[in-house]
Parts: C-alpha cells; sequence; structure tokens
C-alpha cells in the first residue's frame, strides 16, 4: 500500500532537517502505529505525505500503490486514496460542513472519472455516517469546524474519512482531546473501516487508543527515522517505561 | 467625520500565484451576437438626444426633460475622487444608440423577437419563455415564477408574465413604453430620487437614457412573483445607459433582480446606469444585483466602465429597502447604491460582494441618510482583490439632527489572495444628534493557505479551495440574495476568480 524509503525532508525556508531517512512499509489492509517523542517529527511526515508545502523533500521517495506521492498535487494525492485526518483540523468560516464533504466528494470521484454523487444520496450517507459518530445535525450544519470543540473537530475528521473512504488512511493524534466516549465513537468508526482494501497509520502518544484500534505493528520515531519497529507490545513497553530506555538501546 | 485608509500587501507564495495566471482568463459570456445593428450617429449632441427621443416615440415633455440634462452636462466635470485610474473617456466616440434592426418595429410579442436575440438569453440561462429565472439550477422551493424583462444594448426585448402581473395591478415594462403608457407615474417620480443634477453620470444618463425597467406596485399589493432585468451589451464602442424607475406604493412589497453581461470586447464600453426606487409608507422592496459584465483582460484590454447611480429614497414611515448587490465583473466599478431614510423607522440595509481580480478596479460603497427618527441601517460589505486589482469601500453613514434614535452597524471585511493587490477602506461617519449610534467593524486578512490545504487534502483543486473560501467569507451576503440568485453568485464567485490563487 504505502512504501517510503529513505525520506529526507528540510524546511524548505530554513535550514532544519526534520526528516533523516526515514522507512516505512505497510501492507494493504495492515494497521500500523508510530510513536515517539515530541518533535520527533511525526506530524511532518504525515504532511509531507499529503502534499503541504513549506517542506522540501531532498532525498528519497514515497510511493501509494506504486505510484510516486512526492510529484503529486495534494488534491491528486487524495483522489488516489491518501487521507490525512490532521492533528490540528482547519476552520473555514462561513463554509457549511455539509457543503465542505460534498465539494471533497464530487471532486475526488470527478478526478477519478466517477459520477458525481447526488444530493439525495449524499444526505442519505452522511445521515447515516454521521449518525454512528454521534454528529448531530446541527453540527452538519455547522461552518467547518467553527466553535467545534477539540473533540468534535476530531470525530468530523473521522466521519471526513469515512465519507471518502480512502484507501490509505494517516491519523494523527486523533485520540488527543477525545474523552473516554468520543475515544470508544472514534475507534469503532476506524475499526468500521478496516478492511482488506485499507490501511492506517496512526500516529499516538498513549497505548490508551490502540487497545480499541489494535495495530499489526508499531513503529518507533525518533530524530526524523524509525529507529525500532515490533508487535503491540512495544506500544506498552513505551507506556510503561517512556522512550528513555528504548531510545538508549537503539543508540548503543 | 473619518476617514481611514488602509492598504494592506501582503506576501503569498509567487507560485500559486503564477499557477493561477496560467489558468486565467475565461469570462463565460464573452460572445458576441451577430446581428445587424441600427446605430444611431457616434457622439454626443442636442441632435443626438433629439434622435433617441423620437426613436422612442416619446412625447414633448420627455424630449424636453433630456434636453435640460444634456445643456447642464456639457458644463460639468467628470468625477475624479474616487480611488480609480483609467485615461480620459471620449464621450464623443462613442454610440449612444444602438437596436438590433429586427427591433425596427416593436415586437408585439415574444414569438415576434428575433430568435437569435432570444438565443443570445438563451445562452445567457435566461429562459425568457420559460418559468424559471435560470436553466438548470433547483428550485427548492418549488417553482418559483419570475418575469423577466430583457434589455439588450439599448432596446427592451421582451416582458414575461405581463399578463398575469396586470391582474395584480402590477406594472412592470420597459420605461420607454412606461413613458408612452403611463406619462403621469413617470412624470411624477422620474428624477425625484436622482436628479438630474445629481452627478456627471446621472446626468448623462438623463440626457440619454434609452431602455430600462419601470415597476409600479400599487398599493398593498405584494407582487405575485419575482421580478427580474437582464442587461446586456452587445455592440461595439456602444454605451448602455438604462434607467430603471420602481415605485412601491403603500404596503406594497417587491423583490426585484438585475442581471448583467457584455460580451468581450478590446475596447473600453461605457454603463452609465440610473436606478431610483421610490418607497412609500410600509412599503418594502428587495432589489438584487449581480453584475458581470465583461472586465476586461488579465492586462487591463477592454471591459466595461460601470458608473451608476443608484438610489432608494423611503418616503414613507416604515418604509424597507434591502440592496443586494454581487459586483464581480467590469474593468471599473464606480458604485454606491444609497439609502435615504427619510420616513420615520424606515430602514436600509446594504450587503455588498466585490470582487476584482487582474487588473480591475472597484470603488463601491453606500451612503446611509437618516434623515428620519428610529431609522435603521446595516452595511455588510465584502471586498475581495486578487492579481493586481484594487478594491475601495467607501461608505457615507449620516444621521441628521432629527433622526434621533437611529442606529446602523457597518461590517466590512477585506480579503486579499495574492500579494500585488490592495483593499481600502474609507468610511465617512456624521452624528448630528445625541441619541443615535453608529458602530463599524473593519478587518482585512489575506486568504489562508492552511485552509486552502486543508481543502486540497481533501480532494479539491486549488480553484475549487479558493472559490469554497472565498464563498464562506461572502456567505453573509449571499445569504441575502434570492435563493436561485444565490447558486448563480456562487458560480460566479468562482468563475471571476478563475487565475487568481494565491
Ligand atoms: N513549519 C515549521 N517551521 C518550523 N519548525 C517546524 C515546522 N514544521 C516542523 N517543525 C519542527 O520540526 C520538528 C518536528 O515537528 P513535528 O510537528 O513533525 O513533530 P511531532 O513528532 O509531530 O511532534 P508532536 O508529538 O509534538 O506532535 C519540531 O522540532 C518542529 O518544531
Ligand atoms: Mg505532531
Amino acid at each position: 500500500m504505502l512504501e517510503i524509503k529513505n525520506l529526507h525532508v528540510k524546511l524548505a525556508d530554513e535550514d532544519k532537517v526534520i526528516l533523516r531517512g526515514l522507512d516505512l512499509s505497510i501492507g494493504a489492509g495492515e494497521v500500523h502505529a508510530i510513536m515517539g517523542p515530541n518533535g520527533s517529527g511525526k506530524s511532518t511526515l504525515s504532511y509531507v505525505l499529503s502534499g503541504r508545502e513549506g517542506y522540501e523533500v531532498t532525498d528519497g521517495s514515497a510511493k501509494l500503490l506504486g505510484e510516486e506521492l512526492l510529484e503529486m498535487e495534494p488534491e491528486a494525492r487524495a483522489a488516489a486514496g491518501l487521507f490525512l485526518a490532521f492533528q490540528y483540523p482547519v476552520e473555514i468560516p462561513g463554509v457549511g460542513n455539509m457543503t465542505f464533504l460534498r465539494t471533497a466528494l464530487n471532486a475526488q470521484r470527478k478526478a477519478r472519472g466517477e459520477e458525481e454523487v447526488s444530493a439525495g444520496d449524499f444526505l442519505k450517507l452522511v445521515r447515516e455516517k454521521a449518525k454512528t459518530l454521534k454528529i448531530d445535525a446541527e453540527m452538519l450544519k455547522r461552518p467547518v469546524n467553527v466553535g467545534f470543540s477539540g473533540g468534535e473537530k476530531k470525530r468530523n475528521e473521522i466521519l471526513q474519512m469515512a465519507m471518502l473512504e480512502p484507501k490509505m488512511c494517516i491519523l494523527d493524534e486523533t485520540d488527543s482531546g477525545l474523552d473516554v466516549d468520543a475515544m470508544k465513537l472514534v475507534s469503532d468508526g476506524v475499526n468500521a473501516l478496516r478492511d482488506a482494501g485499507r490501511s492506517f497509520l496512526v500516529i499516538t502518544h498513549y497505548q490508551r487508543l490502540l487497545d480499541h484500534i489494535k495495530p499489526d505493528v508499531v513503529h518507533i520515531m525518533a530524530a526524523g527515522r524509525i529507529v525500532k519497529t515490533g508487535g503491540p507490545e512495544l506500544a506498552l513497553e513505551v507506556e510503561n517505561n517512556g522512550y528513555a530506555d528504548l531510545l538508549a538501546e537503539v543508540q548503543a | 467625520m473619518a476617514a481611514v485608509d488602509m492598504e494592506v500587501r501582503d506576501g503569498v507564495d509567487r507560485e500559486t500565484i503564477e499557477t493561477v495566471q496560467a489558468m486565467s482568463g475565461s469570462y463565460k459570456y464573452g460572445w458576441a451576437t451577430d446581428i445587424e445593428m441600427d446605430y444611431a450617429p457616434k457622439g454626443l449632441s442636442e441632435d443626438i438626444v433629439r434622435l433617441i427621443s423620437e426613436k422612442n416615440a416619446e412625447p414633448e415633455w420627455m424630449l424636453e426633460w433630456r434636453l435640460a440634462a444634456y445643456r447642464r452636462w456639457v458644463k460639468m466635470e467628470e468625477p475624479r475622487w474616487a480611488m480609480l485610474h483609467y485615461p480620459e473617456i471620449d464621450y464623443q466616440d462613442q454610440y449612444y444608440y444602438a437596436k438590433p434592426k429586427s427591433m425596427a418595429v416593436k415586437p408585439k410579442s415574444l414569438d415576434e423577437v428575433d430568435p437569435k436575440l432570444l438565443a443570445t438569453y438563451e445562452k445567457l440561462g435566461i429562459p425568457l419563455k420559460e418559468q424559471y429565472i435560470l436553466a438548470g439550477v433547483e428550485a427548492p422551493e418549488g417553482e418559483r415564477k419570475v418575469a423577466v424583462d430583457a434589455v439588450f444594448d439599448s432596446v427592451s426585448v421582451g416582458t414575461t408574465f405581463k399578463a398575469e402581473l396586470a391582474k395584480a395591478g402590477v406594472i412592470f415594462c420597459s420605461i420607454s413604453e412606461a413613458v408612452r403608457e403611463y406619462p403621469d407615474l413617470v412624470k411624477q417620480y422620474l428624477g425625484t430620487v436622482v436628479p438630474q443634477s445629481d452627478n456627471f453620470f446621472a446626468t448623462l444618463n438623463s440626457a440619454v437614457f434609452s431602455d430600462g425597467s419601470f415597476v409600479y406596485i400599487p398599493k398593498g399589493t405584494r407582487c405575485p412573483m419575482e421580478l427580474s432585468t437582464y442587461f446586456r451589451i452587445n455592440a461595439e464602442n456602444t454605451g448602455q445607459f438604462e434607467r430603471t424607475l420602481i415605485i412601491a406604493d403603500e404596503g406594497s412589497y417587491v423583490s426585484y433582480l438585475e442581471g448583467c453581461t457584455a460580451p468581450k470586447r478590446d475596447t473600453h464600453q461605457l454603463h452609465a446606469a440610473v436606478v431610483e426606487l421610490v418607497i412609500l409608507k410600509d412599503a418594502e422592496v428587495k432589489y438584487s444585483t449581480v453584475q458581470n459584465w465583461y472586465p476586461g483582460d488579465e492586462n487591463g484590454k477592454g471591459g466595461i466602465y460601470n458608473f451608476v447611480t443608484k438610489r432608494a429614497d423611503c418616503r414613507g414611515d416604515n418604509a424597507k429597502v434591502m440592496w443586494t448587490q454581487v459586483e464581480t465583473g467590469s474593468a471599473i466599478t464606480w458604485k454606491y447604491p444609497s439609502c435615504i431614510l427619510r420616513g420615520d423607522n424606515s430602514q436600509g440595509e446594504f450587503y455588498s460582494i466585490a470582487i476584482a481580480n487582474n487588473a480591475q478596479q472597484a470603488d463601491t460603497g453606500t451612503k446611509m441618510i437618516h434623515l428620519g427618527k428610529n431609522t435603521k441601517s446595516r452595511i455588510v460589505s465584502k471586498g475581495i482583490s486578487a492579481g493586481r486589482a484594487q478594491n475601495t469601500y467607501r461608505g457615507l453613514v449620516s444621521m441628521h439632527p432629527k433622526a434621533t434614535n437611529s442606529r446602523n452597524y457597518t461590517q466590512c471585511d477585506s480579503l486579499l489572495i495574492g500579494d500585488k493587490c490592495g483593499a481600502h477602506t474609507v468610511p465617512y461617519i456624521e452624528v448630528k444628534n445625541n441619541s443615535s449610534r453608529v458602530e463599524h467593524e473593519a478587518t482585512t486578512s489575506k486568504v489562508d493557505e492552511d485552509q486552502l490545504f486543508y481543502c486540497r487534502s481533501r480532494g479539491m483543486d486549488e480553484e475549487a479551495a479558493v472559490a469554497l473560501v472565498v464563498n464562506g467569507f461572502c456567505k453573509d451576503v449571499l445569504q441575502a440574495l434570492p435563493m436561485e440568485f444565490a447558486m448563480e453568485a456562487q458560480s460566479l464567485v468562482a468563475i471571476s476568480l478563475e487565475g487568481s490563487v494565491g
């Protein structure tokens, strides 16, 4: 599904290097988790994959289903099946949540040469998905993320994901700011989307989320690189002991 | 009196701007219709004024009115106070009257109208003969009827639903017809809101106006459908000078829509219209405009010079007027739809979206003149500048000594796309009594890169993302438009920003 090789990234306007030779390979249907200290480059990785400006790729490649992502426009990456649930979802005043979703969905469909979804079908679909995430009709009408609580914003990201049905989903700290019930809702939402043709990369600091969304593989990221890869037990180790021992072991 | 001038030029990635420029230049209505025209000779003189009057088969009093305006105009000077730059207009190098030859004898019904003309309107999406104002637009509230008057260059082509309106006692016809058929009404009201002497362009219009729409809503009548006029400039080197007069008698209501387009021409074309609204006691008028004249190419070649005087006079107590405008076209826009709040408790509202892209210049706003007690006004202005465009909001709020307990609220927001455009806000505020209150809020911001990226990461291309974000920025104004128009306006926002992204 996603194949990242030797990715080197620096800030476009500064000499600061953030990713230093990152390798990551995610197979179809797999769920991978990335953990790592603050500032290790996790969000940067997700932004670079989705095509945000401000970063310069100095080396390496990232392929989605064999296609080079790094040369595509952000919207082409989305149409190809990439989705990023933002760590900090953006507010768009005056644009209704529904309008936003429908515009996005139809834009992707158009790019793939598919028919647009009719207003009626769309409405049915969005109501159904919103219901399972306990997003009420009121929230669907409000402007995108404006005045949403932290948890509402995160649930809204998952709603978008459910509507757009991407192939490769990156969740950047979707669990932060969620209360216990919301965490369950979001996890259920994600689990419902688990499928042989869909993969997940879950960025998190906490074992708690991984209790709900059981990862196949856990990676530890430090200073712009994957430094250790293992099974779910690795997340428990982080939870119990922090990163210090792990990183020392790697450096040794 | 306060005058604030802020100019903001902000840095946005050059690459985005270049991308946008590469995609630019697609004015949807830029074709011309090949129809044989009947022109009056170029230039302006008393003879031309007489000829226009004669072509319209006008009575003597109308001719005298025009001539008085003409004689005044030759002594006037073009105003230069607006923040607009353009080469001197040669008023003798224009045609002041053009009429499709097939209209030489006025058609009795729409069936007699030149099919080419009707085809033009159809291309513009105005189904003259149909029940909807816009083909292909969802009408969520069911089949709403809209009566349409269409003006092509200098003459009115046809008015739909005349019979049905007549049943309600509503008069909706071209102004030239009104001069002939309803001279008393025209005599009583023409020039009483915008006097002949008002300003250079209004005076010019008074001398040479060739057609336009006339509306009279009788006492206590709610107009049974929305009324609409479409203006199209087709002929080259031709000025269009339409004149609209709407009279809402006591306790009546009407919603009126106005749309405008013009073909692509290398030369600048002049448009100087006058709109007068007379609103009597307890009456209400909503006047919405979607102005989409040809803006010129990205280098500022061609395009319409749009100098328009629009004013509403709330003559009676509790009279209400609401101006809503979406100004996306024209090389130059000079336009300040105003409200004279004469009656006690009368209300004026002004909602405006002005988009200036490429080399366009817009200097637009409103005047709220509070004369009566307890009068209220509200101004919501959204200015969007892109390319090298300059966009100025100019607004006057004036509370006279007798306008006690009056209120104004002004909100004026500017959005900048790219780093070569400018936004200016010039509010004038005069309060001459102690019990009235004026509030003014203004913001200037740059289109947000994070918002654009968020949209793009969900699959929208850059233009769609900009259109969405800008439509969100304009939401308060779009909501003020009638439903059908709101949808057209939304797509117009997208079209007029093509090639503008920052
Ligand atoms: N646009 C930027 N300008 C300046 N520094 C940046 C920028 N983007 C990232 N960085 C820096 O790069 C490093 C990696 O940031 P990133 O947000 O990717 O970390 P993270 O692993 O997601 O951290 P956290 O766990 O706190 O979310 C940090 O030191 C951060 O300050
Ligand atoms: Mg992060």
